[in-house]
């Protein structure tokens, strides 16, 4: 689950790491107050002002503006909110912006990374630092792997005071700033396994100018991004609440009512499928065959007819659908349920476009029967005797097919 | 022969009481697996519906029943401490089918199974369909049907599976079946990120095992895996290994159902692991379709 930066930025403060002032506005003129606030408390004189979307790149897409004054917040925020932002992560139709955050600029001395994910290969979380802060980490990654410092911790003990001066040196920090970034470090592996976080990432983590305060310079958090492990939040309820349903595709949102996994793609054939790996094979099944799949669909082992038909609705609302593709092989999923859910859905929903079933597995030779049936009732149902066969028929009956 | 589990192998189910746990130990006796007992707590004493003693704790189990091996269906929230218990409790094969559970969680577990008394100790799963020996043992939610022993297989070769993805395992199966090829022993390592058994672990034991003549390997988006597996394979697999991944449409940033499956930061693409697994010599399986196939034309069918 993704949240916006302003919540990451709350979520940074309340576990006590320094960042700037910031203002939360939801409007032109609400972003202008809050430039000549941050200027009456801070003395502010510049002010980023950002758009609050998850899709990264915002920058790019001309979602972040530098301002020098209040009349330039206000100018700044309503070309913002004024149409979709596009950027290298969004759709070419790009997302809604509702919410901005006004930011306090911050004089920087020098950029860093810091970063905190599970790592797969030891099934440890793991503290990322980079002295190349400020522009895209997996850039850095892959070409300098070298200015990358990853340090294992345990989930059960927490990040200890010795691996955190260990990554502070290493990613070069010196004198005070080596605390400062210390407590940052440890702040941000307390965050990070007490809310279940699956990515932490402080990009730009920055050390300001030296000041009487602040000999080395201070260390400040300028942006954040969280995201939490789905699986995690029954046991996270007021991290569920961050969540902005208005990030997702109202299909999207659907299916997570009805427990089902569904991503929207771009293609014209829906798919429908249980199990993840099968979905995805389908998909690539789809795209062998000359198709473009419309979706990622896993109903999963446990859908009940309902769930199966609001799943048909959910596709056949996609008006780039031009044909279907059911690929079910029963395991705890059973046949004869999904078959049931096809004669429902073609009652309730009709079926306007080729529908291409495959059946295979458990409970499969009544739901044979079942489809059998209800022929007459769909005329547009093909069976298919295996997935190549299902791929080729559903390909070919809306002329994209091409021979594998 | 098989790895890891076979005729002689007993069974207990951790969590047998709850929907899951019951049906598919069933599923699993009337397979002819040795179900010997189940575990939830403050049901000891009972019975299950097919008579099976049930007990309050996995130790207990244990020593009634002299069980090795537990199946657990135990619900996201407590599956990591099913897991520990097992271990503690001596069982040295853990099959975890939950799917759901806490990476965290799982972080954690490791960390334990990592510690030396836990040597000997085996972990597959989470979120997996379980492992199979056709004709002798299944444990876990795959259709039995489908599988094929290597004693009927009609080509007279058989072959190791091993798996990310549960009914794509099935696919894989049921097309090796359907011409003639066996399978030794089928294993769903699981879709999460942080799991037990990987690829490179079951294939050490597939390729040592005699009457394994081939092996299929279906990996995924997500992670590096399968190109730690292709370099277990170059240096040290002597039989032909068929590979699929799936996810090559997937597109980047995006959870493809499985909380292991999504390409990130570059890595974890469908195409770079193909790349590495037909460098290691694997015979590529272009499409979902041509598993069996591939298989079969690998094994000089």
């Amino acid at each position: 689950m993704k949240i916006h930066e302003y919540q990451a930025r709350e979520l940074l403060e309340n576990a006590g790491i320094a960042v700037p002032p910031a203002i939360v506005a939801n409007n032109a003129s609400e972003a202008k107050h809050a430039f000549d606030e941050l200027a009456k408390r801070y003395g502010t004189k510049l002010a980023v002002v950002k758009a609050q979307v998850h899709a990264g790149g915002r920058g790019k897409g001309g979602g972040v503006k530098l301002v020098k004054s209040a009349d330039a917040c206000e100018e700044a925020a309503a070309t913002i909110l004024s149409k979709p932002l596009v950027t290298p992560q969004t759709t070419a139709e790009g997302v809604p912006v509702t919410k901005l955050l006004v930011a306090a600029g911050v004089d920087i001395a020098k950029e860093y990374y810091l970063g905190m994910a599970v790592d797969r290969k030891t099934g440890r979380p793991v503290l990322i630092g980079s002295s190349e802060g400020g522009m895209d980490i997996e850039e850095v990654a892959a070409k300098t792997p070298e200015l990358i410092i990853r340090e294992p911790l345990s989930a059960e003990a927490g990040l200890h005071a010795y691996q955190a001066r260990k990554v502070a040196y290493a990613m070069g920090f010196t004198g005070q700033q080596v605390r400062l970034a210390g407590k940052i470090m440890h702040q941000l592996a307390k965050l990070f396994l007490q809310t279940d976080a699956s990515l932490v990432e402080i990009n730009p983590l920055v050390v300001t100018p030296a000041t009487e305060e602040h000999p080395d310079g201070n260390v400040l958090a300028i942006d954040a991004k969280i995201e939490f492990d789905e699986n995690a939040m029954f046991r996270q309820k007021a991290l569920t609440d961050m969540h902005d349903p208005a990030e997702e595709p109202e299909s999207e949102r659907r299916a997570k009512r009805f427990n089902l996994s569904y991503i929207q793609l771009d293609g014209s054939i829906g798919c429908l499928v249980n199990g993840a790996g099968l979905a995805m094979a389908t998909m690539d099944l789809i795209k062998l065959h000359g198709g473009e799949p419309a979706n990622f669909l896993d109903v999963g082992g446990s859908a009940t007819e309902e769930a199966v038909t609001e799943a048909f609705r959910i596709i056949l609302d996609d008006p780039n659908v031009k044909g279907v593709l059911v690929n079910i092989f029963g395991g705890i999923a059973k046949c004869d349920t999904i078959a049931n859910a096809i004669v429902a859905a073609a009652k309730q929903v009709g079926f306007e476009i080729p529908l291409v079933v495959r059946l295979e597995g458990t409970n499969v030779e009544p739901a044979r029967k079942i489809l059998d049936a209800a022929r007459e009732q769909i005329p547009m149902l093909t069976t298919a005797s295996d997935l190549a066969d299902g791929a080729a028929k559903i390909t070919d009956k809306i002329g994209v097919g091409t021979a594998v | 022969m098989s790895i890891l589990v076979d005729k002689n192998t007993k069974v207990i189910c951790q969590g047998i009481t709850g929907s899951a746990g019951a049906f598919h130990t069933k599923g699993c006796l009337e397979y002819g697996t040795q179900m010997v007992g189940g575990v939830t707590p403050n049901k000891g004493g009972q019975k299950d519906p097919n008579g099976l003693p049930i007990f309050n704790t996995v130790s207990e189990a244990v020593a009634s029943t002299g069980a090795t091996v537990s199946m657990i269906f135990v619900p996201p929230p407590f599956a990591a401490d099913a897991i520990l218990e097992a271990a503690d409790a001596g069982i040295t094969l853990i099959v975890c089918i939950t799917e759901g559970i806490p990476v965290l969680d799982m972080c954690k577990v490791s960390e334990v199974l990592a510690q030396p008394r836990y040597r000997g100790v085996r972990l597959i799963g989470p979120n997996c369909p379980g492992v199979i020996t056709p004709g002798e043992c299944k444990i876990g939610i795959m259709p039995g049907y489908i599988h094929k022993k290597p004693a009927d297989a009609e080509a007279k070769r058989s072959v190791g599976i091993i798996s990310r993805s549960g009914t794509l395992t099935y696919e894989a199966v049921w097309q090796c079946s359907s011409r003639g090829i066996g399978q030794t022993t089928c294993v769903g390592i699981g879709g999460d990120p942080v799991r037990g058994m990987n690829f490179v672990d079951v294939l050490v034991m597939m390729n040592a095992d005699p009457e394994t003549d081939g092996i299929v390997m279906i990996g995924e988006i997500g992670g590096t895996d399968e190109e730690a597996a292709a370099e277990f394979i170059k240096s040290h697999v002597t039989k032909p290994v068929t590979a699929f991944i799936a996810g090559r449409t997937a597109p980047p940033g995006r959870r493809m159902g499985h909380a292991g499956a999504i390409i990130s930061g570059g890595e974890g693409g469908a195409e770079s692991k193909l790349d590495t697994l037909r460098d290691a010599g694997c015979h590529i399986a272009e499409s979902p379709a041509d598993l069996g196939s591939t298989m079969a034309a690998a094994l000089g069918l």
